[in-house]
């Protein structure tokens, strides 16, 4: 039995991923008579270079970590949640919902309920399909997918006819009030000495992501409940013969993925755009999907896969705006795309080298087990 | 240390590279890429265009996600673009909060309002167009149903719509009009295989005159139209010339005009609202070589005499937008 090290599972096989994907990305720059160390540049600078950058930054990763979260607890009771694009736009709803409609004394308070709401929202979303996963067989796979396209059909309808702004044709709501705006990093930095741009959109959503990555890993690893999903997924005959209850266990998990996903409106609308408009998730919840895939569906990969797709994201518009690279923006889509390519579907293709590799290193004595 | 050298090197040479571009116009496309067939496509042309005819160059950047409207705008402003032209409405939110930041900059917005010393507002009257080319769906009707197919459902396509369907009963009020959308996703503007069935459904309920305001998907309407043998009217840009003897007309939206014009006033343009409708060539029906045997001199008489009434005031096309209503057609 060829096993690696943990620690090259984790670390080596997502870098050497990234480096192939990187390389390939390279040669196509060339091809279109690009510059790659230039592009490379660009972005670096794009996604780091100055606080404004590093801030659209950390609001992507925060974004990612959400819905990388939510793909990733479903993953480990074995069920494939792809429905994280509509839970989070449910819990944008939420999110509106409470913050046009209830006078908050304070941004806390509205922060709190903001909170439960888009956790509420994006769990009731994700309910319906676990439910007919488990009592119907319905695949969860099939109606998530579906939901999104209900969830999409559900917003366009109340952005258009029922929330929107009269005032204009545009399918948002009105802005929400001052209260309900929750700091900036700024806000939180710039107090304390640490000079911030107050211009990015990074917001308190960001440390609030950590902590939950950091509630996930709590349960899944540490309680019962998590050894019951955890077991869940290895085997369900097995889990089933032990006592744990099917039902209960999906149902627990796919209203936490939902939950999760909806948390993404936290950062998005009320921490961003402080108003909810049409479409406002743009294709998180996919990226979820390769964020969760890359960091192995463990909270610290989530939020390190969750900040490399974050600095591709922002790295990757300032590099389409800049005019002296000429990189067309679907370029950037290549790009991503490679590393998803090569990080997800590709992984047995870097794997099994890198295993022979270890076994021919590893002292003669070891390899019998 | 060495890596550090050539990064200071690359970012002293892209500092190097935006300086000379100082006072160039620069152009923000919106969601939905600069070859849409429709607004974006026509705001590029019009740049084009102008880049052709004074040998200009300017700055141009497409957008793929909602948050990237501030930073964009922001980042050409910064580096001294002037003016920054952006398409589509939901670019005044952003730039309601950033045009006071730079009052040395002019910006203009085209399809939405903002109120700002420095900023130009493009509107256009899409429903006295629609008006104008339901005028001419009502004439060539031989079945006295004709149809409407808008892409994503909004309200600026029920704009279209009910200027359209008033266009249609105000000429014959026995005339039934059918709409319908697409979808209610983004993707409604690119599928023309849903739109050549919307066509054919509507075909079916005895529809002969279509009239797509689309994007993309309407080159599936115009396509199922004449495969048919009944008459498609196009959008947005004159799409006369893809079924010659089948499109009817196009109601023709002149972004690229809007475009042109501002790049050409350059920086310190004249602010304020511009409103591009009948009387300055924002909107009309399309009349060339490829439909002059479908337009009858009556339709040209109709047309020209609902022209001069709207100009008057005697005719008011009913705007969707000012109570999200539309007496002449149910949505």
């Amino acid at each position: 039995m060829n096993k690696l090290p943990d620690w090259a599972d984790v670390i080596l096989i997502p870098l050497i991923s990234i480096l192939l994907a990187m390389g390939i990305s390279a040669l196509v720059i060339l091809a279109i008579g690009g510059n790659p160390l230039h592009a490379l540049a660009v972005m670096i600078e794009g996604a780091f270079g100055t606080s404004s950058n590093l801030g659209y930054t950390l609001f992507y990763t925060t974004n990612f970590i959400f819905t990388g979260l939510s793909v990733a607890i479903a993953f480990h009771a074995r069920l494939f949640n792809i429905g994280s694009e509509g839970q989070a736009a449910l819990g944008g709803l939420g999110v509106a919902l409470v913050c046009l409609y209830i006078p908050f004394p304070h941004w806390s308070l509205a922060l709190v309920a903001a909170f439960i709401a888009a956790s509420l929202f994006g769990a009731a979303w994700a309910a319906i399909p676990a439910y007919l996963q488990v009592k119907r067989g319905s695949h969860i796979v099939i109606t998530t997918i579906m939901f999104n396209a209900i969830a999409a059909a559900l917003l366009n309808y109340l952005l258009v006819n029922v929330i929107n702004l009269k005032t204009s044709q545009e399918p948002a709501t009105a802005r929400f009030p001052a209260v309900t705006h929750i700091p900036k990093l700024s806000d939180i930095l710039n107090p304390l000495g640490i000079p911030f741009s107050t211009t990015s959109p990074a917001n308190i959503a960001l440390p609030i992501a950590l902590l939950v990555a950091f509630l996930v890993w709590l349960v899944v690893w540490r309680t019962r409940l998590g050894y019951e999903l955890r077991a869940f997924g290895q085997s369900e005959t097995a889990a089933r013969y032990a006592g744990i209850n099917a039902f209960r266990i999906t149902m627990i998990v796919m209203l936490a993925s939902g939950a999760l996903a909806g948390l993404y409106a936290i950062n998005k609308v009320m921490g961003e755009s402080e108003r909810l408009v049409m479409g406002a998730v743009e294709g998180a919840g996919f990226i979820g999907i390769a964020v969760a895939l890359m960091g192995r569906n463990h909270p610290v990969g989530v939020v390190l896969a969750a900040l490399l797709f974050g600095a591709l994201t922002q790295g990757g518009q300032i590099l389409s705006q800049d005019q002296s690279a000429a990189i067309p923006v679907e370029l950037v889509v290549v790009i991503q795309a490679l590393v998803i390519m090569f990080t997800g579907a590709l992984d047995e293709m870097v794997r099994m080298p890198l295993v022979r590799l270890f076994a021919l290193l590893r002292p003669a004595g070891r390899t019998g087990g | 240390m060495t890596l550090k050298t050539t990064f200071l090197c690359a970012t002293a040479a892209f500092a190097l590279g935006t300086g000379t571009a100082f006072a160039d116009p620069a152009l923000i496309f919106d969601l939905g890429g600069k070859f849409d067939k429709s607004f974006n496509e026509s705001s590029f042309n019009g740049a084009e265009r102008w880049a052709a005819e004074t040998g200009g160059t300017y700055a141009q950047v497409e957008l793929q996600s909602d948050a990237q409207r501030d930073q964009a705008i922001r980042r050409f402003a910064d580096e001294g673009y002037n003016p920054i032209i952006m398409a589509g409405f939901s670019n005044a939110t952003p730039l309601e909060a950033i045009a006071p930041e730079y009052p040395d900059t002019s910006f203009v917005i085209i399809d939405a309002e903002v109120d700002l010393p420095n900023v130009r507002s493009v509107m256009f009257d899409e429903h006295e167009g629609s008006y104008l080319v339901g005028i001419i769906a009502a004439m060539a009707t031989q079945t006295d149903v004709v149809g409407f197919i808008g892409g994503m459902d909004i309200p600026l396509i029920r704009r279209f719509g009910c200027g359209y369907a008033q266009g249609v009963t105000d000429t014959n009020p026995d005339i039934e009009v059918i709409a319908n959308f697409t979808g209610s996703t983004p993707t409604a503007w690119n599928d023309p295989v849903k739109g050549s069935e919307l066509t054919l459904a509507q075909i079916a309920q005895g529809a002969d005159v279509v009239y797509a305001a689309a994007g993309a998907t309407g080159v599936g309407v115009l396509q199922t139209a004449a495969d048919q043998g009944i008459y498609g009217i196009g959008v947005d840009s004159n799409q006369n010339y893809l079924h010659p003897g089948s499109v009817l007309t196009s109601m023709i939206k002149r972004v690229d005009n809007a475009v042109f014009a501002a790049m050409s006033e350059g920086p310190g343009l004249e602010t304020g609202l511009h409103t591009m409708g009948i009387a300055n060539d924002g909107v009309a029906p399309a009349f060339d070589e490829y439909n002059e045997d479908l337009i009858t001199p009556e339709m040209h008489a109709a047309v020209d005499a609902a022209v001069a009434a709207i100009a008057a005031g005697e005719i008011e096309v009913h705007d969707y937008y000012t109570d999200q209503a539309c007496p002449a057609i149910q949505f």
